[in-house]
């Protein structure tokens, strides 16, 4: 029987990623990889894109990994964990091989929206039974906070740095959630570690489903987003509740906003803890500012318009 | 020893070594001049003859990235490609021999864009010639098939450990049908033997980590230890042909030599074009001119030592490379026999000539050219140009 999902019951399992690591303190992707971790009763084998998490979780002659883990490079976390995963396949059906293993891949939004875009894409349409969780930062935080096409509309970072001219990013980030559901793939879902119940329901829920799934999940970096080095949490909660963040799942096509906020909170509550939003409050930006509540609003719309018309025909009644 | 004696294309060839190693995963994808390969592989995989599962990945990076994975899970692997291809992969060559992956990769040669051109060169495998893989060169479509079985042993190896490209000339080889003698199936299973990979990933119960980040405190101990790993390739490689002349009664070494003993005159020439060389070498003998030839088969690592001796005594020796090395002056071939004779005091005069680059036709004329310029150094001792094009317009 799988473990309940209680504190009490996961206390008692193992951290597969122990302490000891050299992530900066307060950020918010080893909380990410161990609440993913601690939500698989299987075995699993981690592959990981080149990355903050990556170069800091394994220096030579040390891993935090408790588990089979394997980096490449940047962009083919999905490749390669494709291979992994197909020669598992491979042994198992000669017979050499028997034990049930589960397959994931861990990429920032660098390593998986831009660079690793192709990988995925193509790992995902070729149906491996794989999940692949994006930790979603914002930036290139790795090299020093470089914008990505995750990097959400005003923020200052130090390829577009918030400048008299530019004032930080123009342009709306990329959804790649959607992205992926597109691809048609059986499990696509947005998490947060803030709501960790949510996140390891659904981590439980993709180990579950045979073939490619997708887990897009928000993890602050109190460095690129220039906020205090305890509000990982918090932020990440404020992007819930902002809606800024929508927590939902797309399971075979059906959409379900996983949590709904009670009450919708102003964009600003979430930007303004953080210094990479800073410029924004002053007058002249103030375009922005409204833009980007406009982006979020028209996002969360049309969510809440796919919850009903995916919904089922019987349900629906 | 019962061998079939075919008609095929070196593609064919290739594919069928492979299909009797029937190794577990295979990542491809395609390009010409390699695709007529990976189509009869995977009509093999589709027809139950091989139990390899296929990886149809969407780019030779994201092949090369899949055959890391698999290699590492714990299996035999293999891809193939050409030119562009190999290009792509760059990156994850030298991870692949970092991370001590023995995958094996047919090469046909090709030459790179731009200008675009699908036909035979070597630009491909020259540009990935230091990246830490071991370089089987092929003749013909014997060797290329022959080269194929071995490089499993080689790669294997518990001594090695190193993926292998197996190359051979575009549309020239691979495109072309010969006589080939097949092995049997049950000798080749036998002579490639159980492959157990050394710490796989999928050993749940002693899990490992690949591919750590080494900062400057030992990444150098482990770049030298690579490098010494490379110093045993030589001789592994002689005793896998040692073993696979008793199946097929064909010898193999490092590097073949012909009529190179008592030559003056010599010609180092990789691959294909070694064959039309021979014959015009022997035209020359009849004329009274002491002419030979080397044809490296193992040009990763680079046999040194071995080339040295066997060339030391000419008196001019051209070195003809089908790839240029721009701006390093000479062709990558030419820079690799320098520095094998370099160390004798009394050594042969060394030209270079670039010759048969996007598919250009190398002639027996261009060979006698070659060998009539090589006569005249021996017997003058001057040189009118080191390094020039032939076949070509000027």
């Amino acid at each position: 029987m799988a473990t309940p999902l209680s504190l009490k019951e996961l206390s008692k399992k193992e951290v597969l990623l122990t302490a000891g690591h050299r992530m900066c303190s307060g950020c918010g992707a080893p909380p990410v990889v161990k609440m993913v971790l601690l939500a698989s009763d299987y075995p699993v084998v981690a592959s990981n894109a080149t990355g903050c998490l990556e170069v800091s979780t394994c220096i030579s002659e040390y891993t935090a990994w408790k588990i089979p883990w394997i980096h490449n490079a940047f962009e083919n976390a999905a490749a390669t964990l494709s291979g992994v995963e197909t020669m598992y396949r491979s042994l198992k059906k000669q017979g050499k091989i028997d034990k049930e293993i589960k397959f994931i891949a861990f990429g920032g939004d660098g390593g998986t929206y831009d660079i690793g875009f192709q990988s995925l894409s193509g790992a995902m349409e070729r149906g491996h039974d794989m999940l692949y969780i994006c930790y979603d930062n914002g930036a290139y935080m790795n090299t020093g906070i470089q914008r990505s096409s995750a990097t959400p509309l005003g923020a200052d970072t130090t390829t577009c740095p918030a400048g008299s001219v530019v004032p930080g990013k123009l342009q709306e980030r990329k959804d790649l959630t959607r992205i992926m559901a597109a691809h048609g793939i059986p499990y696509v879902a947005q998490a947060s570690p803030s709501h960790w119940s949510d996140l390891m329901k659904k981590v439980r829920k993709a180990l579950e489903i045979k073939g490619p799934k997708f887990m897009n999940i928000i993890a602050p970096c109190n460095r690129g987003w220039r906020s205090r080095t305890d509000d990982a949490i918090l932020l990440s909660r404020l992007a819930v509740e902002t809606c800024y963040w929508p927590l939902y799942e797309i399971e075979n096509g059906v959409t379900r906003v996983t949590v709904k906020p009670k009450e919708k909170k102003p964009l600003v509550d979430f930007l303004k803890p953080q210094g990479r939003f800073k410029h924004l409050f002053a007058p002249e930006n103030e375009w922005l500012l409204k833009q980007a509540q406009e982006d979020v609003d028209k996002n969360w719309e049309r969510l809440l318009k796919e919850e009903v018309f995916t919904k089922p025909q019987e349900e629906a009644k | 020893m019962a061998q079939r004696i075919v008609a095929v294309t070196g593609n064919e060839a290739v594919a069928e070594a492979l299909r009797q190693i029937n190794p577990d995963v295979c990542a491809a994808y395609p390009i010409t001049p390699q695709t007529d390969m990976m189509q009869r592989f995977a009509t093999f995989a589709n027809n139950g003859k091989v139990k390899t599962e296929m990886i149809l990945v969407e780019s030779e990076h994201s092949a090369m990235s899949a055959c890391v994975g698999a290699s590492a899970a714990g299996g035999r692997v293999i891809t193939a490609t050409s030119s562009q291809g190999l290009a792509l992969m760059w990156e994850i060559l030298f991870i692949a021999s970092g991370s001590r992956l023995p995958i094996v990769m047919p090469v046909v040669n090709r030459a790179l864009s731009a200008p675009l051109n699908i036909h035979g060169d070597h630009s491909d495998a020259m540009g990935a010639r230091d990246c830490g893989w071991i370089q089987l060169w092929s003749e013909n479509a014997q060797e290329a098939y022959d080269n194929a079985i071995q490089s499993f042993r080689i790669a294997e190896h518990m001594d090695i450990r190193l993926p292998v490209m197996v190359c051979l000339d575009g549309f020239i080889i691979s495109h072309s049908i010969e006589r080939i003698e097949y092995l049997d199936d049950d000798a080749v299973k036998n002579f490639v033997g159980e492959y157990k990979q050394l710490n796989p990933l999928l050993d749940i119960e002693h899990p490992v980590s690949y591919g750590p980040l080494i900062l400057p405190d030992y990444y150098m101990e482990f770049r030298r230890a690579q490098a010494e790993v490379m110093t045993k390739v030589s001789n592994v490689i002689l005793n896998v042909a040692k073993d696979f002349e008793k199946i097929s009664g064909r010898k193999y070494g490092l590097f073949e030599t012909y009529r190179l003993d008592d030559a003056e005159v010599g010609l180092v020439i990789l691959n294909s074009a070694a064959g039309t060389s021979k014959d015009v070498i022997d035209e020359f003998r009849n004329k009274g001119i002491k002419a030979g030839l080397l044809k490296p088969r193992l040009y990763r690592p680079f046999p040194y030592e071995e080339v040295g001796e066997a060339l030391k005594h000419l008196k001019a020796v051209c070195v003809l490379d089908r790839a240029d090395a721009f701006g390093a002056s000479y062709g990558p071939l030419f820079m690799d026999i320098a520095s094998s004779i370099y160390p004798y005091k009394d050594r042969p005069i060394l030209i270079n000539k670039i010759y048969g680059l996007g598919g250009r036709d190398y002639l027996p004329e261009h060979a006698e050219l070659v060998l009539n310029e090589l006569a005249e150094i021996a017997k003058t001792g001057k040189v009118k140009t080191f390094k020039e094009y032939i076949g070509v317009r000027e």
